[in-house]
Formats: C-alpha cells, structure tokens, sequence
C-alpha cells in the first residue's frame, strides 16, 4: 500500500550475523506537518471509542458468560487441555479486555485466575472454591457495576481474590523456582 | 513535526476475541486508516498476510490452535515468498517481563499490553513507521535488531562475533512480494 521506490536492501555479514538494512519502506507515509498543526487523531481515535461505550456493558456481560460456561465445562469434565484452554482464554480476554470496558476490578480478578491456571503445578489440586469465587467475583462485578458503592467494593474484592491466590501460587510452587519468579515478578503496566 | 498519513496504510490485524477487533479497527480508521484487514486466528492471518501483503500486522497472542507467536515466527522467514520484514506490533494481555522477551526473539516489533488505549496504539505504529530498525540474521534469529540502545553503554556479554565485513546488494523482497510496485 505504501508505494516507495523501493532501493536494494543491503546486507553486511559479519561472523556470527548478518545485519540487513533497508530504506525505509514506509518512509512516504511520514508527512511533515508545520507545529501548528492542529489534526489530532489520537484524540479523534478516543472519541470514537468512547462512542463505542453504550456497547462495553453487552460486551462484558457475553464475556463474563464465555467465562462462566468455560468454569461449567470444567465442573463437568475436570480440567483436560480443552477445558483448561478455553477457561484459560476467557479469562484472559476478560484480563485483556475488561479495564477498556470500564470494568478494571473483573480485569483484576481475572488476571488472577489466568495466574492460577498459568502456574498451579496440578490444576485438579486447586480447591474448587478458589475458581469458583473468581468466576463469581467476575459475575459479580459486570453485574452490579452501576450500583455507586460497587467500584470500591470490587477494587477490595479483587484484591483478596490476588492474595489469596498469590499465597496458594506461592506454596504450591516453592520447589518450582522458574514458577516463582514469574509469580513474583512485577507486572510490565504501569500501576498495576 | 511529523504525522502519519494512515491513508496509505494497509494494516493486519488479527485476534480472536470479536470485541477486541472492533476496538482496534475502530482506533484504526479514526487514525485516517483505510485498509483494515481481519484475521481471528492466526492461520487465517498468514494467508492473508501472503494475500494481502499489509504494511502493519497487529495480532494478539493468546489464540486458539495457531497463536499470535506462532504467527511472528513464521512472517519471519527470511527465505519466505512474502515479506519477512512488515512491522508485527503483539498487542496482549500477557504483562509479564519474560513474555516480552519471548514475543522479541519471536521477531516482534512492538509490544503493547493491554488495555489498550488510543495513545498507546498510535505511539507503536509512529515508531514502527518512523524509526525501523536494520534486521539481524543469526543461525537462531530473524527480525528487527533486539539491541534498541544504539549507544556504546551495553554491559551484557557480547554474542555476536565480528570477523570481515562483506556488504551485498540484494533487490528489496518487499518489491519481490509485491510486483509492479
């Protein structure tokens, strides 16, 4: 799409690599405008996500109900690849997805499940209740959202649910030094 | 100062979670962008990647079957009929150090975290459109160059040898995987 010219690439080997550079490709696309260029499109971009918001609410509820069936197969079926997969993904959508959708504590909550399944050595050794609270507190959250007093409550509620999890990760993995230090590691975003 | 002409962009995207493409194609076209092709696994997206030849890719990781890594790796094949070379920005809700790291040596370009956010989104493709970086082939390696600090202060061991230089001038391959441009 981005119509350059484009120049030969070149290639300078060296003993154990070879660095390869190229003019730029995409260098037409850069436009020099003057400072008082007024064109803004990231705020044009939060506009329009914003303009999506009237759907966030259907959104996270058909999320949080992919998280309950995934949670409803593993009661079935126990926890096999498949179960273990899907619940493992709708969680982490949820983690991904949730704090766009202006539901950051389900966001917390998942993210902590989605620890739960990444790293507890036997996944049918985990008290039941400890998943069952998660996918709860998800539930919870998306479903008394507009109550004014909720956002504290799920922000404490949330928080319990990562300690609590934190704390089981931490036992069940003390013999798992890889394991550990993931558990431990500090998140890459900021505030978290 | 310089802005992006998003017109002229043609961009990948790629995750299986329905909302979340529609939150990225949304972003996209308020950007100015015209050409948003989807993908909702990564199979599908190679092919469109082949078919298409985006000048972006933009993929989640965490994807059912063929996953946004698996995806990364196989752009990445210098001796590939297709691009090897397009930008990849993984955009994820794996907010681990270590996963960035594996998405890097996966030959990722960019990585952004979600939640995602307009800024953050527009800030990725800025530098991947602005800054580009020289490609490194090792015997393990094919992508964009790992070491992003260009000053002399790097304190880690040193894994690539010097020996001669030899340049070659090789035909662009994004010419060869798009002819008649």
């Amino acid at each position: 799409m981005a119509k350059d010219k484009q120049a030969a690439i070149e290639i300078k080997s060296f003993g154990t690599h070879h660095v390869i550079t190229q003019p730029n490709p995409l260098r037409r696309v850069l436009l020099r405008v003057p400072e008082s260029d007024l064109d803004d499109p990231v705020g044009r971009a939060e506009k329009a996500l914003a303009g999506l918001s009237g759907e966030f609410k259907a959104w996270m509820t058909i999320e949080a109900d992919r998280l309950s069936a995934a949670h409803a197969a593993v009661q079935l079926d126990g926890f096999n690849n498949e179960t273990r997969d899907e619940l493992f993904r709708a969680a982490h959508d949820i983690k991904g997805d949730a704090a766009t959708f202006g539901y950051p504590s389900a966001a917390a909550a998942a993210e902590s499940l989605c620890r739960i399944i990444e790293h507890a050595p036997d996944l049918n050794a985990v008290p039941a209740d400890l998943i069952a609270h998660h996918i709860n507190a998800v539930q919870a959250i998306v479903r008394e959202r507009t109550k004014l007093d909720t956002a504290v409550v799920a922000g404490v509620l949330s928080k319990q649910l990562r300690g609590i999890a934190d704390e089981f990760l931490t036992r069940a993995n003390r013999d798992r030094p890889e394991h550990l230090e993931a558990i431990l590691a500090p998140s890459i975003v900021p505030g978290e | 100062m310089y802005r992006i002409d998003f017109n002229k962009l043609r961009f990948l995207i790629c995750d299986d979670n329905p909302h979340m493409r529609r939150i990225l194609r949304t972003l996209l076209h308020s950007f100015g962008a015209r050409e948003v092709y989807e993908a909702e696994d990564g199979a599908t997206a190679l092919e469109m990647y082949t078919h298409y030849v985006p000048d972006i890719v933009i993929t989640d990781w965490s994807m059912p079957i063929f996953d946004g890594l698996e995806l990364a790796q196989m752009i990445r094949q210098p001796e590939s009929k297709g691009n090897p070379y397009a930008p990849i920005i993984m955009l994820t809700g794996h907010t681990e150090k270590r996963r960035v790291t594996v998405a890097r040596d996966a030959g990722v370009t960019e990585f952004l975290a979600k939640p995602i956010s307009a800024k953050g989104l527009y800030q990725r493709i800025l530098n991947v459109v602005a800054n580009p970086r020289p490609f490194i082939k090792t015997k393990t390696y094919f992508g964009p160059d790992r070491r992003r600090n260009t000053t002399n202060t790097y304190i880690g061991p040193e894994r690539r040898g010097s020996g001669e230089v030899e340049v070659m001038q090789q035909p662009s391959l994004l010419e060869k995987a798009r002819p008649g441009i």
